[in-house]
C-alpha cells in the first residue's frame, strides 16, 4: 500500500509538461487525477521513476462551445464535466456519463484525459466518446495531432499516444437528441460489469460497449443493423457479435454477451431509437 | 426519584469526538522513536519454505532489523480458543506455509515506507505443494494434508448416535444442501498494535496499545504466550474502528511485533493495510450444511437431521469450531422439533484461518433452518408464514429447554412475527407479487420471512463493574467490557444517572485499560449490557445504599425514608428541604475513611436468547439477474430496551451486514488457493446506496435472568436478515421452479438459474454429504474442543 520510491515534478503549463516528458524519458508518467495511476503504484504494479504532476495546468480544464462541436480540456474533472452548463446542454450524454463514474471522491479527482489515456475497457467515458464519434487532440515535441476516437484505443490499457505526448483536448460533436447509458453494476460505485452507450448524432446512431473486450469498443454490428433499417430490438440482438468479453467473478463471457444485448436493447429504447 | 431516562433516545455521548476527527485509533498514536513493522507474506497457499534470505533487507536504508522464524524462535501457538491442540501456528511460518498471506519474515524500519521497500528484497525459496481450498475436497481420501501427522484434514468433529430416526413419522422429508459462504470481516480499521517497551514509572515494563475487543484477555494471552510478567504489562485499547468478532485473541503479528519491540528496545507499530487485512484477519462463516427436515400430514416437523462441513481454514482456526458449538446449540431455532441428529466435521483448508464474524455460528443455524423452512413451504404448497406458525414454540412454553441443551429464557416468537407481517402488510405484498406474475412482469417481487432465536452472553457470563462518586459530585464508571462502537459510554452512564440522579455530563466512563480496570471479559457475543451493564447497575445500587445510610444519619431520618430527589440529591422523600448533594455525601464518606464507591463482579446464571422476525422485500430483474432490496422490516426482541436509538443503530448495522452476505459478499479463492477478492474493488462491500431504508422496531420480552431484563442486540440484525433477504430472492424466482441458490445471490447466479429453469435443467438442491462424515467418532467419545464454547 506504499508505492515504490519515485521522483516528483510539478509543472505549471503544457509546454513544461512536454519538456519534462522529453527530459525524463520512458520511465516518467504524467499524473492527472491519480485515480487510475496511484492505485496501481500502491500495489506496486506500476513503478514509474518520475511522476510529472500536470494537476496545476489549469489551462487544460475547460468545456467550450466550439460551434459545431464541444471542446473539453483533458484535465477537466468528472465532477466539473457532469455539472458544466455547456456539456449539459450540448452533449448531455457525456455530462450524464461523467456523473455515473465511481463515487463523489473519484469524480472530484479523476479527469477525462486520464480516463481516456488509461484506456481501461471497463471505464465509462471512453465508450461515450466512441459512441459520439469524438476526436482526441495530442501535443508532443513534434507539435499537435488529432486522433479519431476509433483509432485511439490500441490495446488493453494502451492508447495511441506516444510516451512524450500529452492528451490536451477531447472534441465531440454536439448531440442534443436521445441518448442513454445503461451501466450494469453490483454497487453504485463500481466499474461497469457491462455498459451500453447510445448516442444520436444527427442521423447517425452510435453505440459503444463497456467491458466487452480488451479495449473500449463500438458495437459495430448494432450500428450497422440500425443503418440498414433493422428495428432497435433486432439490432440489439447483435450487440455481442464478434466480441470476446472477459470472464471474472462477476460475470462469465456468456453472461456478458447476454447483458450486452439486454442493456443495448434498453439503451436504444431509452434513447428513442 | 427523578423520572427515569431508561428507555429514552439519549444521543450518544461518544459521537462528537469521533465525528470531529478526534479518534484515538492506534494508528494515530505518536510516541517518540516509533519504528514501523512490515511483514513479508507468502504468495503461495501451500509450500515448503526452503530458505528465507533477509540479508539484503537487513542492510536496506532505514532498516533497524529483519527477522525470520529461525531468528525469533517463537513456539507454535493458539491465539484464542483451541480447536485442535496439534494445529498450533508458528507466528512466522516454519517449514511450511499453509495459506496465502501467512507471514514469513518481519522488517522493522524508521518509517513504514522504508520497511515496505526493504520487504521487497527478501528472498524466499518455496517448493509449492498441492493446496486444498474446498473443505469437502479436503475430506476426500488422498487430499493434500496440511498437518501430515494428523492423518486427515479433520481438525475435530463428531456424529450423533443413530438410535433415533427423525423421519419415522414423516410423510414428507425436505432436503437441502446449503453453502454458507466464507466472508471477510472488513472492519474499517484493520488490526493495529503499538508496543512501547520501557518503565512507565507505574510498575509496567511494557505498554501495548492494541485494537482489540478484549484488552484483558489480550494481556493474559500475550503474557502467557511470550512468558511475560502479567503485572508488568499494561494493555490499552484506544478507539477501535470495528471488531465484529475478528478482534478476539492474539494474532501472529501481535506476538512478532511485541517480540521485536522488546529486542530493539524501541516502540514499534504495525497497522495492517487493507490488502493485508483481507488475507490476514480471520474470516467468518464458511459452512456447508446438509439439512433434512421431516413433516407429518399436518405440516408439523417430525424431526431434523443436519450434517455440517465447517471450514476451519489453515491452522484449525477457532471459527471452525463454531459449527460444533453455537450452530449446533441453535440448530433447533424457534420450533418444536421432536428429534434431531447433528453431525459435524471442522476441516483444515489452505485458506486464511477462520474466526468469528457478527453472529459467530448462530447466523449459520438460522440461515439453514429458515431457508429449509421456506423450501419446505414451497414443496408442501403452504404459505411460509403459515408453516412457521404451525411449528413455533408457544409463549407459554418458556423457559424452554431444547434438544440441543439450550434453555431459552423467555420469548414470544409469534408476536414478533405478527408485528413484522403487520408493518409490512404481508397480504398486500403477496397480492402485488401475484399481479406481477399474472402479467408476466420481468421484474419479479420476492418476499422473504425469517423467524430466529439466538444466544448471547453464554460461557460463564461474568463481568466487573465499579462506580465511584467524587467529592465534586461527579461519578466515574469502570467496567470490564470494551466498547468499540456499541455506545456503552452512553448506555452505562444512563444506568448510573437513572439510579443516582447524577447528570450524564457529570459521569466519566473508563474501560479498556488494564491499569485502570482490574479485570474484564471485553465485548463480544452481544454480552456487554447484560453483564457489564448489570455490573455497573449493581455497583450503583450499592453506592446508593451506602449514600442512603450516610444521608439518614446526617438528616436524622430512617434509611427507609431516604430516596434520590427530583433535583438529583439524596434526601427524605417528599421533603425537599431535607436533602444532601452527592458532593457532600462523597465528602462524608471520604472523611469516614471509606470512599463512596462500590466494585461488583456480576454474574448471570445462564445465557439469554434474543429473537425476532424479519421480512424482506426485493425486486429481481429476470433479464439481468439484478436484485434490488425494496424494504426490510425487522422486529428484534432484545428484552427490555435501555436506549432505543442505540438499539436501532445495532439493528441497522446488523441488517446491513446480513443483507450483504445474502447479496454481495464472498471471499473467493481459486483452486490453487489464491484469494481473488483481496481488496475492496473486488470484494463487494455495499454502501448505503445499495441498501433500502431499514424499518427496524422491537417487541420487548424481558429476560428474567438479569435486573435490567436485557438481552444482546449486537448480532440479531445479522442473524435475522440473512435468511430473510435470501428467502426473498428465492421467493421471487420460485414461480420459475427455482428452489434454491447459494449466497451471495449474484446476478450471474440468478441469470444462470433463470436460464436453466427455462431449459428445464435446474440442478437438484440436494446431494449426499461427503462419506467422511459417517466415519466421525460418536459425540462424547472424544473431548469437546475448547473453541466450541467460544462466546464471541
Ligand atoms: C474507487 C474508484 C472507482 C472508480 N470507478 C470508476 C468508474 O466507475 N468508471 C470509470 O470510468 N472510472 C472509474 N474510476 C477511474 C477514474 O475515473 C479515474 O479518474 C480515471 O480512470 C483516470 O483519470 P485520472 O485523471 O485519475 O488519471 P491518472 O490516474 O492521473 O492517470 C491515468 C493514466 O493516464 C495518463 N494520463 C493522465 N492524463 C494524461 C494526459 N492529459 N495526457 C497523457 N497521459 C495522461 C497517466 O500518465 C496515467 O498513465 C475509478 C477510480 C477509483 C479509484
Amino acid at each position: 500500500m506504499i508505492p515504490a520510491p519515485f521522483d516528483y515534478v510539478r509543472v505549471g503549463s503544457l509546454d513544461e509538461a512536454i519538456s519534462a516528458l522529453v527530459e525524463h524519458g520512458e520511465d516518467a508518467k504524467l499524473l492527472a487525477g491519480g485515480h487510475s495511476l496511484l492505485p496501481l503504484m500502491k500495489l506496486r504494479l506500476a513503478t514509474p521513476s518520475v511522476l510529472i504532476d500536470i494537476g496545476p495546468v489549469r489551462e487544460l480544464s475547460y468545456v467550450v462551445d466550439a460551434g459545431d462541436h464541444v471542446a473539453i480540456g483533458a484535465l477537466t474533472r468528472h465532477h466539473d464535466l457532469h455539472h458544466d452548463p455547456v456539456a449539459v446542454s450540448q452533449v448531455p450524454l457525456l455530462s450524464m456519463v461523467a456523473g455515473k463514474i465511481g463515487d463523489p471522491q473519484v469524480r472530484h479527482r479523476g479527469t477525462i484525459g486520464g480516463s481516456l489515456t488509461h484506456a481501461d475497457p471497463a471505464s465509462d467515458l471512453p465508450a461515450a466518446v466512441l459512441a459520439l464519434g469524438g476526436t482526441l487532440v495530442a501535443r508532443g515535441p513534434a507539435g499537435e495531432r488529432q486522433i479519431p476516437a476509433d483509432a485511439f484505443f490500441s490495446g488493453f490499457l494502451e492508447s495511441a499516444l506516444a510516451p512524450d505526448e500529452v492528451l490536451t483536448e477531447i472534441r465531440v460533436p454536439k448531440a442534443v437528441g436521445g441518448h442513454a447509458y445503461q451501466k450494469f453494476v453490483r454497487r453504485a460505485q463500481d466499474w461497469a460489469i457491462v455498459g451500453s452507450v447510445v448516442a444520436r448524432v444527427g442521423d447517425r446512431v452510435g453505440v459503444a460497449l463497456v467491458n466487452m473486450g480488451p479495449t473500449p469498443l463500438r458495437a459495430l454490428a448494432v450500428e450497422q443493423a440500425l443503418a440498414e433499417g433493422a428495428s432497435a430490438a433486432e439490432a440489439a440482438e447483435r450487440a455481442a457479435e464478434g466480441l470476446e468479453p472477459p470472464s471474472d467473478n462477476n460475470a462469465t463471457a456468456e453472461f456478458r454477451r447476454h447483458l450486452a444485448r439486454v442493456l443495448t436493447r434498453r439503451a436504444l429504447a431509452e434513447a428513442g431509437v | 426519584m427523578p423520572g427515569s431516562i431508561l428507555g429514552t433516545r439519549v444521543l450518544r455521548i461518544e459521537d462528537p469526538e469521533l465525528l470531529t476527527g478526534h479518534g484515538t485509533f492506534v494508528g494515530n498514536l505518536r510516541v517518540p522513536g516509533m519504528a514501523y513493522a512490515t511483514f513479508v507474506r507468502s504468495p503461495l497457499a501451500h509450500a515448503l519454505v526452503n530458505s528465507v534470505d533477509i540479508s539484503r533487507a537487513s542492510r536496506a536504508p532505514g532498516v533497524l532489523g529483519a527477522w525470520t522464524a529461525a531468528d525469533l524462535q517463537l513456539e507454535p501457538y493458539h491465539g484464542f480458543m483451541v480447536l485442535n491442540p496439534a494445529c498450533g501456528r508458528p507466528p512466522l511460518a516454519t517449514g511450511k506455509v499453509r495459506f496465502v498471506g501467512e507471514p514469513v519474515a518481519v522488517i522493522v524500519a524508521e518509517t513504514a515506507a522504508a520497511a515496505a521497500d526493504a520487504a521487497e528484497s527478501v528472498e524466499v525459496d518455496y517448493t509449492p505443494l498441492p493446496a486444498v481450498v474446498d473443505p469437502e475436497e479436503a475430506l476426500v481420501a488422498g487430499a493434500p494434508l496440511q498437518f501430515e501427522e494428523l492423518g486427515s484434514n479433520i481438525a475435530a468433529g463428531f456424529r450423533d448416535r443413530e438410535d433415533v430416526d427423525p423421519f419415522a413419522r414423516a410423510s414428507r422429508v425436505v432436503r437441502l444442501r446449503i453453502a454458507n459462504q466464507r466472508v471477510a470481516v472488513v472492519p474499517l480499521e484493520g488490526n493495529a498494535i503499538a508496543v512501547v517497551p520501557g518503565d512507565d514509572g507505574a510498575g509496567h515494563l511494557l505498554t501495548v496499545y492494541v485494537s482489540t475487543q478484549m484488552p484483558h484477555g489480550f494481556r493474559d494471552n500475550l503474557c502467557r504466550l511470550l512468558n511475560l510478567d502479567r503485572d508488568a504489562v499494561r494493555v490499552i485499547t484506544p478507539h477501535v474502528g470495528g471488531g465484529f468478532g475478528a478482534k478476539a485473541g492474539v494474532m501472529a503479528e501481535h506476538l512478532v511485533v511485541t517480540t521485536v519491540a522488546n529486542r530493539l528496545g524501541r516502540p514499534v507499530m504495525w497497522v495492517e493495510t487493507r490488502s493485508e487485512n483481507m488475507v490476514a484477519m480471520p474470516h467468518g462463516r464458511g459452512q456447508i450444511d446438509y439439512v433434512e427436515l421431516g413433516f407429518d400430514e399436518q405440516a408439523k416437523i417430525t424431526g431434523m437431521r443436519v450434517r455440517v462441513v465447517s471450514d476451519a481454514g489453515a491452522y484449525a482456526g477457532f471459527g471452525g469450531a463454531l459449527a460444533i458449538g453455537p450452530t449446533r446449540l441453535m440448530a433447533q431455532g424457534v420450533y418444536r422439533i421432536p428429534t434431531i441428529r447433528y453431525d459435524v466435521a471442522a476441516v483444515l483448508t489452505n485458506t486464511t484461518p477462520m474466526g468469528a464474524f457478527r453472529g459467530a455460528g448462530r447466523p449459520e443455524a438460522a440461515e439453514f433452518l429458515e431457508r429449509t423452512m421456506d423450501l419446505a413451504a414451497d414443496e408442501l404448497g403452504i404459505d411460509p408464514v403459515e408453516l412457521r406458525r404451525r411449528n413455533l414454540i408457544a409463549p407459554d412454553e418458556f423457559p424452554f429447554t431444547t434438544l440441543m441443551g439450550a434453555r431459552y429464557d423467555s420469548g414470544d416468537y409469534e408476536r414478533a412475527l405478527d408485528k413484522a407481517l403487520q408493518i409490512a402488510d404481508y397480504d398486500a405484498l403477496r397480492r402485488e407479487q401475484e399481479r406481477r406474475r399474472r402479467n408476466g412482469d420481468r421484474v419479479a417481487l420476492g418476499i422473504g420471512v425469517a423467524v430466529y432465536v439466538e444466544v448471547t452472553a453464554g460461557g460463564g457470563a461474568k463481568e466487573f463493574g465499579r462506580v465511584d462518586v467524587h467529592e465534586d459530585g461527579s461519578a466515574t464508571i469502570r467496567v470490564g467490557t470494551s466498547a468499540h462502537g456499541q455506545g456503552h459510554a452512553t448506555s452505562f452512564a444512563m444506568i448510573v444517572a437513572d439510579r443516582l440522579g447524577i447528570p450524564l455530563n457529570a459521569i466519566r466512563f473508563i474501560q479498556s485499560d488494564t491499569a485502570e480496570v482490574p479485570r474484564g471479559g471485553g465485548t463480544g457475543g452481544s454480552r456487554s449490557l447484560q453483564v457489564g451493564g448489570n455490573a455497573v447497575r449493581q455497583a450503583a445500587e450499592e453506592v446508593l445504599a451506602r449514600a442512603k445510610e450516610l444521608a439518614a444519619e446526617e438528616l436524622e431520618a430512617s434509611t427507609a425514608d431516604i430516596t434520590v430527589t427530583e433535583d438529583g440529591r439524596v434526601g427524605v422523600a417528599g421533603v425537599p428541604s431535607r436533602a444532601i448533594s452527592w458532593a457532600r455525601l462523597a465528602q462524608l464518606a471520604a472523611s469516614s475513611g471509606n470512599p463512596l464507591a462500590a466494585s461488583v463482579d456480576f454474574s448471570q446464571e445462564g445465557p439469554t436468547f434474543p429473537f425476532g422476525a424479519h421480512l424482506s422485500v426485493v425486486e429481481v430483474d429476470l433479464d439481468t439477474g439484478a436484485v434490488r432490496p425494496l424494504r426490510h422490516v425487522a422486529v428484534d426482541d432484545c428484552g427490555r430496551v435501555l436506549n432505543p436509538m442505540v438499539v436501532t443503530g445495532q439493528q441497522h448495522g446488523g441488517i446491513a451486514q446480513g443483507m450483504s452476505q445474502a447479496l454481495w459478499e464472498h471471499m473467493v479463492y481459486d483452486e490453487s488457493g489464491n484469494p481473488l477478492t483481496s481488496n475492496l474493488a473486488d470484494y463487494p462491500m455495499p454502501s448505503a446506496a445499495e441498501l433500502c431504508s431499514l424499518e427496524a422496531s422491537n417487541t420487548e420480552t424481558p429476560s428474567p435472568l438479569n435486573p435490567l431484563g436485557a438481552k444482546g442486540i449486537g448480532e440479531s440484525g445479522t442473524i435475522g436478515s440473512t435468511p430473510a433477504v435470501h428467502n426473498a430472492v428465492i421467493d421471487a424466482l420460485s414461480h420459475l421452479g427455482i428452489r434454491h441458490l447459494d449466497m451471495p445471490c449474484t446476478p450471474l447466479k440468478i441469470f444462470e438459474a433463470v436460464r436453466a429453469a427455462e431449459a428445464g435443467s435446474l440442478p437438484s438442491v440436494w446431494r449426499e454429504p461427503p462419506a467422511a462424515l459417517s466415519q466421525l467418532p460418536l459425540r462424547g467419545e472424544r473431548p469437546r474442543p475448547e473453541a466450541a464454547d467460544a462466546d464471541i
